[in-house]
C-alpha cells in the first residue's frame, strides 16, 4: 500500500531526533515516489539508507518506464486519464514534488522495463 | 521535570502491567513488581487510571478544605458535573448542597464559550501558518503533540480555553466591585487529570488565576451523600451564575467546538484515534482541514476519568439540557464588558522525546542494535519482560535499562522448545 514505506522511514527518523522539516521533505518525496510505483509499475523495491549526514532512498521498479524524463519533470504534465484526475490523482506534480524536496535526484528509466529513482536528502 | 497529576501508589500497586499495556506513549514499565512511570513521556491522559484494578493510580488534586483560606469561594463547574446526576437531582438541589459545602458562588465553566467562539473564528480567519489550527482545549492532547508530534506545536491555537476566560471574568468582576483579590479563591472541578497538570504546570506562559482544583469524583460523592441525608435549608449567600447557552453546554462534548468553527473542521476523540489522525496528517495524507478539535478521552470530557456516570448517558443529558437553553447565555454582555475572550498564550514548545541519544551517531548505532535485537525477540508483545512491547524492550536494552534476560519467552523456549513452538510456531525463534 502506498504510504507504508514513508510511514516506516518517518518513524525511524523521528526516533533518531532528526529535524521535523527534514523529515517532512523525506516523507513527501518518498510518498510521491511510492504512489508512482503503485500507480504505474508492476513491482518495486524501496530501500532507505540513513546515516548521520543524509537519507538516501532508492526505488527500483519493474514497469512501463518513463518515455521522456524531462517532460515528466514538468509541473502539470501527466499521463493520467480524466477519470484518475477526478479521483484527485494524476495532477502532474509527482516528480516535480519529489525534485522540490530532494537535495539530489537521479532518475534512470528504460521504457518497457522500469525506473530507478535515487533521492538524497541532507540531514544537516 | 514536568508536573504530573497522576501518581502510582507503590504500596497499592500489584504490578499487573495493565497500565503499561494501555499507555499511548509507552511511559510505563514494570520493575521490582511495581509499575514505574517515565515522567518525560507521560501526557496525563489517564488511560492507566482507567484500567488499574487496585486503585493504585491516583489523581493529585487539592484538598477541598483549602477553600476556607478565602473569604469568597468561587467554584467553576463544568456542565458535565451536573449531567452526571441524570434526573435524580435538580440543578437547585445540587447547587444548594455545594453552598452547604462552603462555596459562596457557583458558576459554570462554559460561560466563557460564547465569547471565545468569536475569537477562535477570527483567529482562524487571520491565521497565516500551516493549517489545521489545533484546538488548545484538551491539555492531554497538547502534551501529546509536544512529545510525539512536535511538528504541530506551531499549529496549536494560541488562545486559552473557556475555563480561563471564565476564571478571568470572575476575578475581574470581584476586583471591579472593590473586593481585595487575596480574599477571592477560584476553584475548578475537574473531570480529568490532564486539566490539573495544565493548571499546575501551564504551557504557553500563562499563569492561571485558579487557586485550586477539586476532584470531580470526590465532589460528586459529597453532593450525592449530602443529598441523601437531605436537609432542605438552602439559603444562598450569593448570586447563582449557572446559566449557560446551547453552545456552552455542548462545548466539552465531541463536536462541541468543531460545529461552531467556520470552514472545514473535524472533531476526533479518544487517544488512539487522535494519534492515528495526527500520524496521517503528518504524512500529508489528510489535507485541507482548517480546524481540529482533538480530545484525549472517548466521548471527550463525558468520558473523563473522574466522571462518575456512563459517558453516553452524560452526553445524552447534555444534549437534552441544551434544547431548553438560549443561543447566548444571559451573562454574555457582561462578559464582553468585563473581560476578553482572547487570552493569548505563547508558542507551545515541543519537548520531543529523546529515544536513543541526542547525538545522531550514537542514536543510529543504538537503533541498528535495537533492530538486531528485535530479530531475537519473539515479537508477541506479551509484556512479561516488564516492557509494553518487544520493540520497547529492545530499545530499553540498547539504552542500558534492561537486558535480553528479561525475555521470559526466550528462556522458556530454551528450556522446552517443543511446547513453546507448538503454541507460537518454529519460525518465531529462528528468524
Amino acid at each position: 500500500m502506498a504510504g507504508t514505506a514513508s510511514s516506516q522511514v518517518k518513524r525511524a527518523l523521528k526516533q533518531l531526533g532528526v529535524d521535523a522539516s527534514v523529515i517532512k521533505r523525506v516523507v513527501v518525496a518518498l510518498y510521491e515516489a511510492e504512489v508512482n510505483i503503485v500507480a504505474h509499475a508492476y513491482k518495486g523495491i524501496i530501500t532507505a539508507d540513513i546515516d548521520p549526514e543524509r537519507v538516501f532512498l532508492r526505488l527500483v521498479d519493474e514497469g512501463p518506464g518513463i518515455e521522456d524524463i524531462e517532460k515528466a519533470m514538468t509541473p502539470g504534465f501527466s499521463t493520467a486519464s480524466q477519470e484518475v484526475r477526478e479521483m484527485g490523482f494524476g495532477a502532474g506534480m509527482g516528480l516535480p514534488n519529489i525534485s522540490r524536496n530532494a537535495d539530489v535526484l537521479n532518475i534512470h528509466s528504460i521504457p518497457g522495463k522500469g525506473t530507478t529513482l535515487e533521492i538524497t536528502i541532507l540531514i544537516k | 521535570m514536568f508536573h504530573h497529576a497522576l501518581r502510582i501508589r507503590q504500596e497499592a500497586c500489584i504490578g499487573c502491567s495493565r497500565c503499561m499495556r494501555v499507555c499511548p506513549t509507552e511511559a510505563l514499565r514494570v520493575t521490582g513488581g511495581k509499575a514505574t512511570l517515565h515522567p518525560g513521556l507521560c501526557v496525563d491522559c489517564g488511560e492507566c487510571f482507567n484500567v488499574c484494578p487496585s486503585r493504585a493510580i491516583v489523581v493529585e488534586d487539592d484538598d477541598i478544605t483549602q477553600i476556607f483560606n478565602y473569604k469568597h469561594r468561587i467554584l467553576l463547574i463544568p456542565a458535565i458535573f451536573f449531567a452526571q446526576f441524570q434526573e435524580k437531582l435538580t440543578l437547585e438541589e445540587i447547587n444548594s448542597v455545594l453552598y452547604e459545602i462552603g462555596f459562596t458562588e457557583l458558576c459554570t465553566v462554559e460561560q466563557g464559550v460564547d465569547l471565545l467562539v468569536d475569537e477562535i473564528n477570527k483567529y482562524i480567519d487571520t491565521f497565516e501558518g500551516s493549517k489545521p489550527v489545533i484546538s488548545s482545549f484538551c491539555p492531554a492532547v497538547i502534551r501529546l503533540i509536544q512529545v510525539r508530534f512536535p511538528v504541530f506545536a506551531d499549529q496549536i491555537l494560541r488562545l486559552l480555553p473557556p475555563l480561563e476566560v471564565t476564571a478571568q471574568y470572575y476575578r475581574e468582576d470581584y476586583a471591579r466591585h472593590g473586593v481585595p483579590l487575596d480574599d477571592v479563591g477560584i476553584f475548578y472541578v475537574t473531570p480529568c487529570a490532564a486539566k490539573i497538570a495544565a493548571i499546575k504546570a501551564p504551557v504557553g506562559g500563562y499563569v492561571s488565576p485558579i487557586n485550586g482544583v477539586i476532584n470531580m469524583t470526590q465532589l460528586y460523592n459529597k453532593v450525592f451523600l449530602a443529598y441523601k441525608q437531605k436537609r432542605n435549608d438552602s439559603e444562598h449567600c450569593s448570586l447563582v451564575h449557572s446559566s449557560l447557552s446551547k453552545t456552552g453546554i455542548q462545548w466539552a462534548t465531541t463536536g462541541g467546538e468543531a460545529s461552531h468553527i467556520r470552514g472545514r473542521s473535524l472533531a476526533i476523540d479518544s487517544m488512539p484515534n487522535v494519534i492515528d489522525f495526527l500520524e496521517r496528517l503528518e504524512n500529508e495524507e489528510i489535507t485541507g482541514v482548517d480546524y481540529l478539535e482533538l480530545r484525549a478521552c472517548d466521548m471527550s470530557c463525558c468520558g473523563g476519568i473522574l466522571v462518575q456516570s456512563n459517558r453516553f448517558l452524560v452526553k445524552e443529558r447534555l444534549d437534552q439540557l441544551a434544547k431548553d437553553l438560549p443561543d447566548k447565555h444571559p451573562l454574555d454582555e457582561s462578559f464582553r464588558e468585563t473581560c476578553s475572550g482572547c487570552i493569548p498564550m505563547d508558542k507551545i514548545e515541543p519537548r520531543a522525546m529523546v529515544k536513543y541519544h541526542s547525538d545522531i551517531n550514537i542514536a543510529l548505532e543504538r537503533m541498528e542494535e535495537s533492530r538486531r535485537l528485535r530479530r531475537l525477540l519473539p515479537n508477541i508483545d506479551c509484556g512479561a519482560c516488564g516492557a509494553p512491547s518487544c520493540e520497547a524492550l529492545a530499545d530499553d536494552i540498547v539504552c542500558g535499562r534492561a537486558s535480553l534476560d528479561n525475555c521470559l519467552l526466550i528462556h522458556a523456549h530454551e528450556a522446552d522448545p517443543a511446547t513453546i513452538e507448538q503454541i507460537w510456531g518454529k519460525k518465531r525463534f529462528n528468524k
